[in-house]
């Protein structure tokens, strides 16, 4: 059975129709057209699909559309303004922390979630969080060096 | 996934009316495992009733000599929280190890024992502190709550409302993990308390077990040299790609000698 569903979405309320078995990550790339969420695995392992919900990360393979009925959901889209990325996606550019970049979009919204918490997080402590996202391109050295990087400059 | 009727009850009371009158009905809380099994086709339920909306259901607090943690409670929450690092550290310790931090987010306390799965971390903490279960039904003691493989003493529809964690004198938990999955190969619980010395061991059997040789070893002495010529035999263990039944009886006697020695 179809509803609708209203949440916000990268500042912007959004309404749409899903059924009770949508997950939120098809939601965002089919409904909305916000595509930069990945779906890497169906086990819930990968992470590649990893967004913001009420300001936790959260797997969106891994959560109904209609379960965030209500809720604040951040993007990778949602991170850049206008006219500069944010400073984790910037030190992810800078330290060469992606190769395809099917990886990225969750790897970024976990460290931003990460460095929310744990403002000057270790490298050991960035391994650990990172746990659930997996990268088959860069062997980690690098994306760990980005988020350890990212973390400072959002430190300002 | 097969489409299903979704509803979120406000009370217990409704999710219990729900369920009761579903044709299949399911129980949600943090979906980490539903919703993976739904995704793979594996169950085809009729309704889902999410208890995300019971708010009475989350929360932890300190009644007594007991830690009481409501089944709603997230895994990130128990691991964050002062009350439980205080009481019993080896809980939060325990609770910052499963999974990774999106699965913490959603995962909760209820689920994961109402799951049961062999190689899931809580049941070692609930069996070796002495814990209680308490339903909308009745309280379940700790130790007869998990009955199998997948299996829980609970009834059609039953709903874990809390669990309530005795304070022990010292209480730590040590995991062999799974590097791709996170969940234990082998856990060893390890609590000294009024109760005396219990072993609870998870990721090994088809379920948790108590390891009784190691607790009357460490009653008499607690440290690890009580129980370093102790082995528990292979017979009856998990043997699969990821560890052989031997390995798995190996690895119970280094994690529980390690979680005697961080008790210190
Ligand atoms: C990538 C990944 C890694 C993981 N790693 C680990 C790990 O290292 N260690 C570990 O222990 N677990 C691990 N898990 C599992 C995780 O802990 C789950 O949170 C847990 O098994 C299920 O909890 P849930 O709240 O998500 O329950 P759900 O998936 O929503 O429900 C699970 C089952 O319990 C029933 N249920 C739920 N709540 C209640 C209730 N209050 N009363 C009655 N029945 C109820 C449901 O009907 C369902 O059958 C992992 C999961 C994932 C996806
Ligand atoms: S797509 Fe792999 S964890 Fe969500
Ligand atoms: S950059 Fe290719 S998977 Fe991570």
């Amino acid at each position: 059975m179809a509803s609708t569903v209203t949440m916000t979405v990268n500042g912007k309320s959004v309404t749409g129709a899903v059924e009770a078995r949508t997950l939120l990550v098809h939601f965002l790339r089919e409904t909305l057209g916000l595509t930069g969420t990945h779906v890497g695995c169906d086990t819930s392992q990968c992470g590649a699909c990893v967004v913001h919900v009420d300001g936790k990360s959260v797997k969106s393979c891994t959560i109904l559309a209609v379960q965030c009925a209500g809720s604040e959901v951040t993007t990778i889209e949602g991170l850049a303004t206008e006219d500069a990325l944010h400073p984790m996606q910037e030190a992810f550019r800078e330290h060469h922390g992606l190769q395809c970049g099917f990886c990225t979009p969750g790897m970024v919204m976990s460290a931003v979630d990460l460095a929310k918490t744990n403002p000057d997080p270790s490298e050991h402590e960035v391994r650990e969080w990172l746990e659930g996202n997996l990268c088959r391109c860069t062997g980690y050295h690098n994306i760990v060096k980005s988020v350890v990087a990212g973390a400072k400059a959002m430190r300002g | 996934m097969y489409n299903f009727e979704y509803h979120k009850p406000a009370s217990v009371a409704d999710a219990a009316a729900l369920i009761g009158k579903a044709e299949d009905g399911k129980l949600m809380a943090g979906g980490m495992t539903l919703l993976p099994t739904l995704k793979q086709r594996l169950a085809q339920p009729s309704d889902l009733i999410d208890l995300g909306g019971l708010a009475d259901l989350v929360g932890i607090k300190r009644e007594g000599n007991a830690v009481v943690i409501g089944a709603m409670t997230t895994h990130g929450a128990v691991a964050a929280s002062a009350e439980v690092k205080q009481a019993i550290p080896g809980l939060a310790q325990l609770a910052s190890w499963i999974g990774d931090p999106a699965v913490r987010n959603r995962g909760t306390l209820g689920g994961s024992i109402c799951n049961n799965d062999p190689a899931a971390d809580y049941p070692g903490a609930v069996v070796a502190l002495g814990a209680t279960v308490t339903t909308n039904q009745r309280t379940i003691a700790g130790e007869d709550f998990f009955t199998g493989m997948f299996e829980t003493a609970l009834e059609e529809g039953e709903i874990v409302q809390s669990v309530s964690f005795p304070i022990p004198e010292k209480a730590t938990y040590e995991k062999f993990r799974n590097p791709a999955s996170r969940y234990a190969i082998v856990g060893a619980f390890v609590a000294k308390g009024p109760n005396g010395v219990r072993v609870a061991i998870t990721g090994a059997g088809p379920t948790v077990f108590r390891w009784k040789e190691a607790e009357a070893a460490l009653a008499a002495n607690f440290s690890p040299s009580a129980i370093e010529g102790l082995k528990h035999p292979a017979d009856g263990l998990n043997g699969d790609i990821h560890a052989s039944a031997e390995y798995r009886a190996h690895l119970v006697g280094v994690m529980t000698k390690r979680a005697v020695a961080a008790a210190g």
